[in-house]
């Protein structure tokens, strides 16, 4: 009960935060709402019993890449209005199109859910084929045995962008 | 009840509130030892020898003007010094100043809470802080302040990634995330971390006096250049907090230190029997003494040394610390490989 009250009321405050990220005039102010946004998402996972996730959501996002965009937004000059589209409903329609893309999306996986139930997961601790306990070691341990090709290429795709952000930023090396 | 909500409320009262006094003690105690270390006698006039400076300090703080900038956005404004003041105290929940004491025959352990993750939320809180030197570089609406906090900025962001690294290292060394545990792993190896991992040791403290951008770093505050830095827009209490949030997070730095290296609140050699005698000092006495032993040293350094080139701050961060820090980290999981083979 505590749960789906606390549950709701972070889901709330995402939710209120998504929409004041995209609804703010002001590109520095709209970045700090995503910031809040951030840190409800990892209030969230504290929720789900995944502290680990969440500490990392909170290092990752909040305190890495978000002052990155910071760091953007403040350097260009955005005080300048975009000019107009000769289509004033282009984005509209785009918005829309998107929209219904994600909702039709959002409802094949609950129809899928819902058709053939995900097994449900052992709760933390009790899975026999994890040797370890611990939210962080499951993490871990899942990480480099199940998971560990899609791990690894996940890196190779970060230092792919990495060495691409070099290159693009440094004609001459 | 007692045990889950009065006792953890009565424990987060006492560390914030000694924080506090301690951050204030500590602008006194860094007034004095610069001063001493320039022939001065540092501030005598309040209190018998000065020790009533900080109070005077906070009084006249207090009763200041406040100026918010005409042209400042006014929000952000006042929250970038909230940002850079939370992140240095809530970073206290998981440090460890005990181990679990009989308090009037009740089992009370030292420490907020001791979670699994406790290493990395210690870093993830400080990275959030930066936020509040950005943003009050921002929010300022003023060259000077704006081109300082990029530079603390850029100078966080890279100093981070040495001290997280070594942070690493440590973690290897003991197995556990959690701080309680890194503590009793030195207990279990019967020897420091910092003997071990002298490297790491090294690159935390000077990454360590980067990131609270103290001096030979202290190049946001390069007031020469800038100044003041990104809080020159800022007066009163507002400017204190930043003041403040600075102190504090040199306590902090110092604490992580404390614990990851020098073996928290346990005595030196704590299993020596010969020198049991040292237990009558109580464990979080050490890890006091321990803490302060750093503080001074971070003021030992500020009288001693001049502050480093922007150019060249950089490139001892990425060019010396890093590389140093990565060699470190794979050096470390070799060896720990080879001893668990």
């Amino acid at each position: 009960m505590a749960e789906a009250i606390a549950f709701y009321v972070l889901a709330a405050f995402i939710l209120g935060f998504a929409i004041l990220v995209v609804s703010t005039k002001d590109t520095v102010h709209s970045v700090l709402f995503l910031v809040l946004d951030f840190l409800f998402v990892a209030a969230l996972y504290v929720l789900l019993n995944a502290p680990f996730l969440a500490v990392i959501q909170v290092l990752v996002y909040a305190g890495g890449i978000v002052v990155l965009y910071l760091f953007v937004v403040m350097l260009v000059n955005l005080k300048r209005p975009p000019e107009a589209h000769q289509d004033p409903h282009r984005r509209t329609r785009l918005g829309f199109g998107l929209a219904a893309a994600v909702l039709l999306e959002l409802g094949a996986i609950s129809l899928h859910d819902y058709i053939r139930p995900a097994p449900v997961l052992a709760a933390a601790g009790t899975t026999t084929n994890i040797p370890v306990s611990g939210n962080t070691e499951q993490v871990g341990w899942l990480l480099y045995t199940n998971y560990l090709i899609p791990f690894e290429i996940a890196s190779m795709l970060l230092l792919v962008a990495m060495i691409g952000a070099i290159v693009l930023a440094k004609r001459e090396l | 009840m007692i045990d889950t909500v009065v006792i953890p409320l009565l424990k987060i009262l006492i560390v914030l509130n000694a924080t506090l006094v301690a951050v204030t003690y500590m602008v006194l105690l860094e007034r004095k030892v610069i001063a001493w270390a320039q022939s001065r006698l540092g501030p005598m006039r309040v209190g018998p020898y000065g020790v009533l400076q900080p109070i005077a300090d906070a009084v006249k703080l207090m009763i200041k003007e406040d100026i918010t900038p005409v042209r400042a956005d006014k929000w952000v404004f006042t929250a970038a010094p909230i940002i850079s003041m939370v992140p240095a105290l809530i970073v206290y929940a998981v440090i460890p100043f005990g181990p679990e004491v009989n308090l009037f025959g009740r089992k009370v352990t030292l420490y907020i809470t001791d979670v699994n993750v406790g290493l990395l939320y210690i870093v993830s809180v400080a990275s959030v802080g930066v936020y509040g030197i950005i943003l009050a570089g921002y929010a300022s609406n003023s060259k000077y302040p704006l081109l300082a906090s990029l530079r603390a900025s850029a100078q966080l962001i890279s100093y981070e990634v040495a001290v997280t690294l070594t942070l690493v290292s440590v973690i290897l060394m003991a197995g556990s995330l959690s701080m309680v545990s890194i503590v009793r792993a030195q207990q279990n190896t019967h020897v420091w971390f910092a003997f071990v991992q002298p490297v790491a040791f090294v690159i935390f403290f000077i990454g360590g006096l980067a990131e609270t951008n103290r001096a030979p770093f202290d190049l946001p505050e390069a007031e020469q250049e800038l100044t003041g830095g990104f809080h020159t827009e800022y007066s009163g209490m507002r400017f204190a907090l930043f003041f403040l949030a600075e102190y504090a997070n040199m306590i902090v730095v110092s604490s992580v230190a404390t614990t990851l290296f020098l073996g928290g609140w346990l005595r030196p050699f704590p299993n020596v029997a010969a020198l049991g005698f040292l237990d009558v000092v109580p464990s979080w006495m050490w890890f006091l003494i321990k803490s302060f032993v750093f503080l001074y040293i971070f003021i030992w350094v500020r009288a001693t040394l001049p502050r480093y080139r922007y150019d060249q701050l950089m490139r001892l961060g990425w060019k010396v610390l890093i590389p140093l820090a990565i060699l470190n980290l794979v050096v470390t999981g070799i060896v720990r490989v080879a001893f668990l083979m």
